[in-house]
C-alpha cells in the first residue's frame, strides 16, 4: 500500500486529538459533582446546620450543563471559545476537588464542622452576607489604593531624586539604610498613637511599606541608565529636565515596575495586618471578625475574595507594565 | 578669512587619583565649510576623546574648538553625532527618536506639520520611511545607523560628527551606507567630520584624511589630501592611480612608521 506523505503526517494529529472534548469532559465531571451534592444525604453533626445545598447542587448542575454545551459546540463559539477551551482541564480539575470537599465535610464529615466548612457553607456566605462582605472588599481597596499610590509616588520620587543627584543621595541614602529594612508593620504601635485615626495612620504604614521597594528599585533603575542615552540627548542640547524626564526615568521603567510589584506584595501584608489590629472596617477586620464568633465559613469565604482581590491587583499593574513597556522584549508573564 | 571648524592647539589629560594620562597633544586642524574630514589612527589613540571634544561631551585641557566664529564649550544641535552604537532610545519608535531631535531644534520656529513632514522627509533620505513605527530592537544595526544619520542631518547641523558610524556594520551594509552618506554630502553640502580605523572608508568619503600618532600624546601625524572627483564610485577607483597612492600611503603612515606596538 502506498501511503502518502500527507497521510504519514496527517496520523499523528488526528491521533492526538480526543474524541470528546476535554470541556465536555469537564461539563461532565461539574453535572457528576452536582449529582453527588444532591443524592448523597448531609451529614449534620448538629454544631452547625448544613443549609444551601440544594443551591450549590443546581450551580454545580447549571455550570456543568454549560460547559458540556460548550464542549458539544465546540469552534462555533470563536475566540471565547478557544480561551475555555484552554482552561477545560482546569475546570474538570476544580470539579473534582470540589466533589472530593464536599464528600470529606458535608457528606462523610471526615473533616469535622464547624473548623471546615463545606462548599455550601461559603454559597451561604455569599449569599447572606454579601453585603457585609462587599462593604469590606471597598474599604479594603480604598485604603490599599490611598497607601498604596501615595507609597509609590512618594518612592518614585524620592528614588529619582536620590539617583539623580549627589546631594539628595547623601541625605536620603543613610535614612533608607537604616529604616528602610525594618518591617513597616514594627511601627504599628507607633502609628495608631502617632496618626489622628487607625486609617490614616495604616495608609501611612502601606505608604511606607510601598515605599521602600519603589525607592529602591527607582534609585538602582535611574543609575544603571546607560550612560550613552545621555550622551545622545545631550547632542540634541537636551536641558537638565529633558534628561531626567524623557531619558532618566522612561530607561528606569522597568525597575520601576519591579519595584511597584514588590511594593504591591509587601502592602497587603500590611493592610491585612492593619486591619486586623486597628482599623474596624475591611477583609482583614471581617478575617478577624468572623474568627471571633467562630464563623468559620465566613472566614474562608472572606480569604477568597482577599485572594481574587490581590490576584487581580497584580494582574491589573502587569497588565499596564505590558502597555508602558512594550518596547522590551521578553517580558515575564503574569 | 577663518576656517569654519577650528580646532586649536587641543589638550586632554585625564586624572584618576595620582595618575594622570595625556591622550591628547596640541592638535590643531583647520575645516573648511562643506569640507569631509576623516580621523585615522589606531584604537586608542584618542579620536574618538577628540571627537567627543569637538561634540562639547568632554571638556578640553588645553586649547578649544571654534565653529562659526563661536567657541564650543557644551553640547547642542549644531554639531549633530552618529555614534558607532547604542545610537538610538530603545522606548521610542524610529519616527520618535527622529521627531524628539526635530521637536528639540525646531519647536520655536516650525508648526507641528512642518515638524512632522521633516521627520518624515529625513526618514525618506535614508530609505528608512517605511520602518517608521517600528522599534530600535526590531530593526537591524544597518538599519538604526540610517536612523541616527536622519536624525543628525533632521537637526540642519553646522557640522555632522560621525564616530565609526560603520564599524559595527558588515562590509555589504557598510559599502551601501557610505554610498548614502555620499550621496547626502553631495545635495546637501554638509560639513563633515569622521571618526575611523578603516583606509578604504577613509579616502572613498574624504576630502582629507588626518593621520593620529599613537597614544598617550597622540598628535595629528600627516594630514593627506584626496584629490579624486565626485562623485566617487568605488568600483571604478578600484584601478585608480590617484586612489592607490592615497590608499598607500595611509597605510604607510599606519603599518610602518605608527605601528600599533601593544597589543590590541
Amino acid at each position: 500500500m502506498s501511503a502518502t506523505a500527507e497521510t504519514l503526517y496527517a496520523r499523528p494529529r488526528a491521533a492526538g486529538r480526543p474524541a470528546v472534548s476535554p470541556l465536555a469532559v469537564s461539563g461532565l465531571l461539574w453535572l457528576g459533582a452536582a449529582a453527588l451534592t444532591h443524592g448523597v444525604p448531609d451529614r449534620n453533626t448538629g454544631i452547625t446546620d448544613i443549609a444551601y445545598t440544594p443551591q450549590l447542587a443546581a450551580l454545580q448542575a447549571g455550570l456543568g450543563g454549560a460547559l458540556l454545551a460548550a464542549g458539544l459546540l465546540g469552534g462555533r463559539l470563536g475566540r471565547p471559545g478557544a480561551a475555555l477551551r484552554r482552561a477545560g482541564p482546569w475546570f474538570a480539575l476544580i470539579a473534582v476537588l470540589l466533589a472530593a470537599w464536599e464528600l470529606l465535610t458535608a457528606k462523610l464529615a471526615v473533616l469535622p464542622l464547624p473548623f471546615f466548612a463545606p462548599p455550601q457553607g461559603l454559597l451561604e456566605v455569599y449569599l447572606d452576607d454579601w453585603a457585609r462582605l462587599g462593604l469590606s472588599l471597598w474599604h479594603s481597596v480604598k485604603l490599599l489604593a490611598w497607601g498604596y499610590l501615595i507609597g509609590a509616588a512618594l518612592g518614585v520620587l524620592t528614588g529619582i531624586s536620590i539617583g539623580w543627584w549627589q546631594q539628595a543621595s547623601y541625605w536620603i541614602h543613610p535614612v533608607l539604610r537604616f529604616i528602610g529594612p525594618l518591617p513597616a508593620t514594627a511601627w504599628l504601635p507607633v502609628a495608631f498613637f502617632a496618626f489622628p485615626s487607625s486609617w490614616s495612620a495604616s495608609v501611612f504604614l502601606i505608604a511606607l511599606a510601598t515605599g521602600f521597594p519603589v525607592t529602591i528599585l527607582t534609585w538602582s533603575g535611574i543609575a544603571g541608565v546607560n550612560k550613552d542615552y545621555y550622551d545622545i540627548a545631550r547632542t540634541l542640547g537636551a536641558s537638565e529636565r529633558f534628561l531626567v524626564l524623557k531619558v532618566a526615568v522612561p530607561a528606569a521603567l522597568p525597575h520601576i515596575f519591579v519595584g511597584l510589584f514588590m511594593g504591591l506584595g509587601a502592602s497587603f501584608a500590611v493592610l491585612v495586618v492593619a486591619e486586623m489590629l486597628g482599623v474596624k472596617a475591611g477583609l482583614g477586620w471581617y478575617l478577624s471578625w468572623a474568627q471571633g464568633w467562630a464563623a468559620y465559613a465566613n472566614m474562608y469565604a472572606a480569604l477568597l475574595v482577599m485572594a481574587v482581590m490581590c490576584s487581580s491587583l497584580i494582574t491589573l499593574l502587569f497588565r499596564l507594565r505590558d502597555r508602558v513597556l512594550s518596547w522590551q522584549k521578553e517580558l515575564v508573564r503574569w | 578669512m577663518p576656517a569654519y571648524l577650528q580646532l586649536s592647539q587641543i589638550g586632554k589629560t585625564f586624572t584618576r587619583g595620582a595618575a594622570t594620562t595625556e591622550v591628547l597633544k596640541e592638535v590643531s586642524l583647520d575645516i573648511a565649510k562643506g569640507e569631509y574630514i576623516s580621523i585615522i589612527g589606531h584604537s586608542g589613540c584618542g579620536k574618538s576623546t577628540l571627537l567627543n571634544i569637538v561634540a562639547g561631551l568632554t571638556p578640553a585641557t588645553t586649547g578649544g574648538v571654534i565653529l562659526d566664529d563661536r567657541e564650543v564649550n557644551s553640547p547642542g544641535p549644531d554639531r549633530a553625532v552618529v555614534f558607532q552604537n547604542h545610537s538610538l532610545l530603545p522606548w521610542l519608535s524610529v519616527y520618535d527618536n527622529v521627531r524628539l531631535a526635530v521637536d528639540k531644534v525646531f519647536s520655536g520656529t516650525r508648526s507641528r506639520a512642518e515638524r512632522h513632514a521633516w521627520t518624515l522627509h529625513n526618514l525618506d533620505l535614508v530609505q528608512m520611511g517605511h520602518a517608521k513605527d517600528k522599534r530600535p530592537a526590531e530593526i537591524s544595526g544597518g538599519m538604526k545607523q540610517r536612523v541616527g544619520i536622519a536624525r543628525a542631518l533632521a537637526m540642519e547641523p553646522k557640522v555632522l560628527l560621525l564616530d565609526e558610524p560603520f564599524g559595527a556594520l558588515d562590509a555589504l551594509t557598510r559599502a551601501h551606507l557610505q554610498d548614502s552618506v555620499m550621496q547626502i554630502h553631495a545635495s546637501l553640502g554638509n560639513t563633515i567630520l569622521m571618526i575611523t580605523h578603516d583606509v578604504d572608508e577613509a579616502v572613498l568619503l574624504s576630502d582629507r584624511i588626518v593621520m593620529m600618532t599613537n597614544g598617550p600624546s597622540a598628535r595629528i601625524g600627516e594630514v593627506l589630501e584626496v584629490n579624486l572627483p565626485r562623485p566617487r564610485r568605488r568600483l571604478e577607483l578600484v584601478a585608480n592611480p590617484t586612489y592607490l597612492k592615497a590608499r598607500e600611503a595611509v597605510l604607510k603612515f599606519l603599518h610602518e612608521r605608527h605601528r600599533f606596538v601593544e597589543a590590541a
